[in-house]
């Protein structure tokens, strides 16, 4: 039997481990140096995420390691295929650009010992681990342990500041995801209890049409659609993303979200392997549709900027969903499958830079302003051009105008739409583009506006901090610049491409 | 195989009762309250196939009975968190029923 854990393996363990390691101690450690605890580990951190990406681009394999050296059924494999290297990589960007960004906002040598910026400094790193073990967990189980340990990080984050409705939100995204990760965990004992393993690969193998398949699919998505906050579950994600500081808001909406998306792609696309489901798939693509025109439509009435992002997030996650219809076709290894695939995970990530970036410039309006009401911002685009420059481009990557991810990203959903002959959805993705186009201009068009009187800014913003968000949105444009076909790295791993090559 | 149809049954309502419990109540203390219930039934559900792999030929699966352990941990400390929101917007506000439109 060959050695299961591969070369290069224990950078897997590595990139949980130190996120983690490095919460306890600046909990330990506390206040001031927590703060010194997580910029020390960014770079590290962006290291080995980008030597994971590296090695596994090398290699055209996956990275394996298992735990203990106990191998799958009974042990606990960790595995990284392109996909979760894609996702570590743009994770470790995104928190380092938060934690520079969130220097101006959380310093303790400012305020002194206080509880918010402990609390965010222990909290950035929990979730940088939580969703380093999303990514690369390769075992049911364990991934439910990682959401958990995602949820409880991320919640306390909606309520840093300890307003009454902050708490109300953040208790109402508790309750959300909790019963989101007890229907996850129901539908992990049903497939323990039919096939005797929890670990995806082994899993993809053994399972079967039958009934108790059905029902922990549908228990284990709609948990997880719970979690992912897709229409109709998207109730507790505006007030819980708007009420947060702008630096939890951008992880919260960039990357928290993410991971439940990722692990219904597990599910969808790796675990059911073998019994595509498009029909079930296309309920996922109405949902995801009702996501994009009630959130853009709902985003486009609210009178706050950063209810506007929030709600623009619910729409942006039903793009996300949308991949499922167009890739999830009978016939595995279609090449426009794997267009739709690859610009559903293309979406996510540059959904990810963009958000940030938008949720920090409003952060840094609402800073400067004293409010983030959108009625007040005229005159705004003259005071702080280069985050208003920021915001815009965050907002083009939204309305998938180039250059920019978003556009290559829904060019690619469109192209699958149209090339399988599926062209409802691609209505929805135009119409999508048109909103969003719709509320961003809203934004846009008052912070441009010549104020009927003079501007006051309640404090100025360093430009260091302008940079840093500048940075994240121009991430998302460079994105624009990867060339429109199947992205080789995300389709390194991917069971069905294996698959065909043992038949 | 009789005891393992009927924990079976009274996991399946035990799930079914917390289920209804969640999506119904206003109240936070009561979602809190099912979300445990829910819980219960799940790990009742480990106990089953646990005993279910007995009935196999093994002297008990061990695996389901370690996963359990885990996932009280888990339950307890999402249910801390849970109470601790709960407490604190109650000193606050004075009232914890969360409102059901968005």
């Amino acid at each position: 039997m060959p050695n299961y854990t591969t070369a290069g393996g224990f950078l897997l363990v590595l990139a949980i481990v130190l996120p983690v390691a490095g919460a306890l101690f600046s909990l330990v450690l506390g206040g001031r140096r927590a703060e010194r605890v997580v910029l020390m580990l960014m770079p590290a951190g962006l290291a080995i995420a980008a030597a994971i990406a590296i090695g596994v681009w090398r290699t055209h394999n996956v990275l394996q390691y298992s735990v203990g050296s106990w191998d799958p059924p009974l042990g606990v494999a960790f595995r990284a295929d392109g996909l979760s290297a894609a996702m570590l990589v743009a994770t470790a960007l995104l928190v380092c650009g938060i934690g520079l960004f969130a220097r101006g906002e959380f310093s303790s040598s400012r305020s002194g010992e206080t509880r918010a910026p402990l609390v965010f400094w222990t909290l950035l790193l929990a979730v940088w681990g939580a969703l380093n073990a999303v990514f690369i967990g390769g075992d049911l189980f364990n991934l439910y342990v990682a959401l958990e340990l995602l949820t409880f990080a991320a919640v306390p984050l909606v309520s840093l500041d300890g307003r009454s409705d902050t708490i109300a939100a953040a208790l109402r995204y508790l309750l959300f995801a909790l019963f989101g990760s007890i229907l996850y965990l129901l539908a992990a004992v049903l497939f323990y209890g039919a096939y005797g393993t929890l670990d995806i690969v082994l899993l993809s193998g053994r399972i079967r049409a039958e009934p108790v398949v059905w029902a922990a699919i549908s228990l284990m998505t709609a948990g997880l659609l719970a979690k992912a906050a897709l229409y109709p579950f998207h109730l507790w994600l505006p007030p819980a993303h708007a009420g947060a500081p702008a630096p939890a808001s951008a992880i919260l909406s960039g990357l928290v979200v993410k991971a439940p998306f990722f692990l219904v792609l597990r599910l969808w696309f790796d675990i059911m392997l073998r019994m595509p489901e498009p029909a079930a798939a296309q309920v996922l693509g109405v949902l995801a549709a009702a996501a994009i025109l009630v959130g853009s439509v709902v985003a486009l009435r609210q009178a706050r900027l950063k209810l506007l992002i929030a709600y623009s997030t619910v729409a942006q996650i039903g793009y996300l969903f949308l991949m499922f219809p167009l890739a999830l076709k009978p016939e595995t290894g279609h090449p426009w499958s794997s267009v739709a695939w690859t610009g559903g995970v293309l979406q996510a990530i540059s959904h990810a830079f963009a958000k940030a970036a938008m949720f920090m410039a409003a952060g840094l309006i609402a800073e400067a302003l004293g409010h983030d009401r959108i009625a007040g911002l005229a005159g705004i685009g003259r005071a702080l051009p280069i985050t208003v420059f920021a915001f815009a481009r965050g907002g083009l990557s939204l309305m998938g105008l180039p250059p920019s991810g978003g556009f290559i990203a829904k060019a690619m959903l469109l192209t699958a739409a149209v090339a399988e002959g599926q062209w409802w959805w691609a209505v929805i993705v135009l119409t999508g583009g048109l909103l969003a186009g719709g509320y961003v201009f809203l934004v846009l068009a008052r912070a441009l506006a010549d104020p009927s009187e003079p501007l006051t800014l309640l404090s100025s913003i360093s430009p260091s901090r302008q940079a840093v968000v500048v940075a994240l949105a121009l991430c998302a444009v460079l994105l624009g610049f990867v060339p429109l076909r199947p992205w080789e790295l995300l389709q390194i791993g991917r069971l069905d491409i294996v698959a065909a090559g043992f038949r | 195989m009789i005891d393992v149809t009927v924990y079976g049954l009274c996991s399946a309502a035990l799930v079914g009762l917390g289920l209804f419990g969640l999506i119904v109540h206003p109240e936070a203390l009561r979602k809190v309250l099912a979300f445990n219930l829910i819980g219960g039934g799940v790990f009742l559900l480990f106990g089953v196939v646990a005993r279910r792999g007995a009935t196999a030929g093994f002297g008990g699966d061990p695996v389901p009975q370690a996963l359990v352990i885990t996932g009280l941990v888990v339950a307890f400390a999402a249910t801390a968190l849970a109470v601790a929101l709960l407490l604190r917007l109650f000193q606050e506000i004075g009232r914890t029923t969360l409102k059901s439109d968005g």
